[in-house]
């Protein structure tokens, strides 16, 4: 398993052009399989285009504890980019005006932004119905100085989202490095020690599920039952829903694909299982992304591949809701992974 | 020139097999769909049934697809090898039970 970034070993994917000529090259430039435009122009939908604002998506940087393989954000311990205190107040400004009822502070690993703690109890305040922190659970258990985090994340009532992709030791330590099953278990026991993913319980605790590898993930109830199941028999763990999410072919996961030799029949399975229907809800139409030095994207992958948003606002010191959500949203051939099956977003399935 | 045996690719061109008889393709991708679905056995359990029965069929292509399907199903390797021997236990078995038929002629033709 990698221990750096793609950045870090100056990886050709590490340059956002690169991953989008392989995205629009290739099978798709040959004409085997259709542009994502087409698919969707087919269907009445090109240009894609925003609906209501309803959630406000920050990455607040992209270091992290991890380096997990399939990462599309190709976050890591030796990623610099951080939000600093200065953008965060200009962020301050949009969540205590914005029309969204969701904010969801991403990463990395969100928790490493030396000022994560104050910008959290600052955006409490400003009363959102729904504050989600997307928390990879090793976090917690990597330092003592992290040890409090399950009672901060209560004390301001947090939404708590986190990634576990299997309820087994091997498959899970796979995907994200050695150590992590038993961290994460231990860290998900201690959340459900403070009230959150109990049944009943105001303090929401969601699994993020995704796969580990070349493949797409199953129907998201009947993970979600033998993910309980398996939890609660071996683990007496709690949680509330599970989010079952498609790999897009970006970063780190894109150069997986390609050195498995896994892109083409990727790319054609998500061709085969696109959706029209998800094509609807797909996340860009509801989300503004906003990235660690305050540009504005129609998503985090986006983000990752460097495409701002196509508006004459595009960053957050200028931000003006209404100008933003008329525009037209960025699309290329990582979308079929938002349209195959059920669909897929940071909140799972979209059908 | 492409391998013109097993094909990993023609995998892929499966559902062409409708374009040179319509009704008859059409029907059986149908029933083959809704055998797969929830039913009284889970889509999961069914995956698993497929795939002990794509290695005694020694079908190549369904081994892909068996294991791609149960990795999507959450299957663990440990699950797919049992069903895998609980395949070939069976096929072993009916190889070996034939051996009451030869016992039964060699002692019918012997004094
Ligand atoms: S997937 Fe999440 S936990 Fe893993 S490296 Fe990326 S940001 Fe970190
Ligand atoms: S990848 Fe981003 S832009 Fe493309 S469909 Fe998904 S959410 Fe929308």
């Amino acid at each position: 398993m990698a221990t750096k970034s793609l950045k870090a070993r100056d990886n050709e994917l590490a340059i956002n052009n690169k991953q989008l000529e392989i995205l629009n090259g290739g099978i798709f430039a040959e004409g085997e399989l259709p542009y994502f435009k087409d698919k969707i122009a087919d269907i009445g939908q090109f240009p894609l285009r925003p609906k209501k604002l309803e959630i406000l998506q920050i990455n607040v940087g992209y270091m992290c504890n991890q380096v997990c393989e399939h990462c599309h954000v190709d976050a890591g311990p030796d990623r610099k980019e951080i939000m600093t205190r200065d953008t965060m107040q200009l962020c301050l400004e949009v969540i205590r005006n914005t029309g969204a009822h969701t904010l969801d502070l991403t990463g990395g690993a969100p928790e490493m932004n030396p000022d994560f703690r104050w910008f959290v109890e600052e955006s409490a305040k400003a009363g959102i119905k729904d504050f989600i922190v997307r928390s990879n659970l090793t976090i917690i258990r990597a330092n003592k100085k992290y040890y409090d985090l399950p009672e901060f994340f209560k004390k301001h009532n947090i939404h708590v989202i986190s990634s576990m992709p299997h309820y087994t030791k091997g498959k899970t330590d796979k995907q994200r490095g050695d150590g992590v099953f038993d961290k994460s278990i231990k860290a998900l026991q201690e959340l459900n020690t403070v009230g959150y993913g109990m049944p009943n319980s105001e303090l929401r605790l969601d699994l993020v599920y995704n796969p580990s590898g070349a493949y797409l993930p199953g129907d998201q109830s009947a993970m979600e039952r033998d993910f309980k199941k398996a939890l609660k028999e071996d683990f007496n763990i709690d949680f509330h829903n599970l989010f079952a999410i498609t790999n897009l072919p970006i970063a780190r996961f894109l150069d997986y694909l390609i050195a498995s030799e896994n892109y083409e029949d990727y790319m054609y399975a998500l061709v085969e299982a696109y959706n029209p229907t998800a094509v609807e809800n797909v996340m860009c139409t509801n989300t503004i992304s906003i990235s660690w030095d305050g540009w504005l994207y129609d998503c985090d992958f986006n983000q990752m591949l460097g495409l701002k948003v196509a508006s004459s606002i595009k960053h957050i010191k200028d931000y003006n809701e209404d100008v933003l959500n008329d525009r037209n949203i960025i699309i290329s051939q990582h979308c079929y992974g938002c349209t195959a099956g059920a669909g897929s977003s940071c909140q799972g399935t979209v059908t | 020139m492409a391998n013109p045996y097993y094909d990993a690719a023609d995998l892929r061109k499966f559902g062409k097999i409708t374009e040179w008889s319509e009704e008859l393709g059409t029907k059986f991708f149908e029933y083959y769909g809704k055998v797969f679905e929830e039913g009284a056995l889970s889509a999961r359990e069914k995956s698993l049934i497929a795939l002990a029965v794509a290695h005694v069929v020694k079908c190549p292509y369904c081994i892909d697809a068996y294991t791609k399907d149960g990795l999507e199903k959450g299957i663990t390797k440990e699950e797919m090898m049992e069903a895998v021997h609980a395949g070939a236990a069976i096929e072993s078995g009916a190889t070996l039970v034939h051996g009451v038929q030869m016992m039964n002629k060699y002692n019918k033709l012997s004094m």
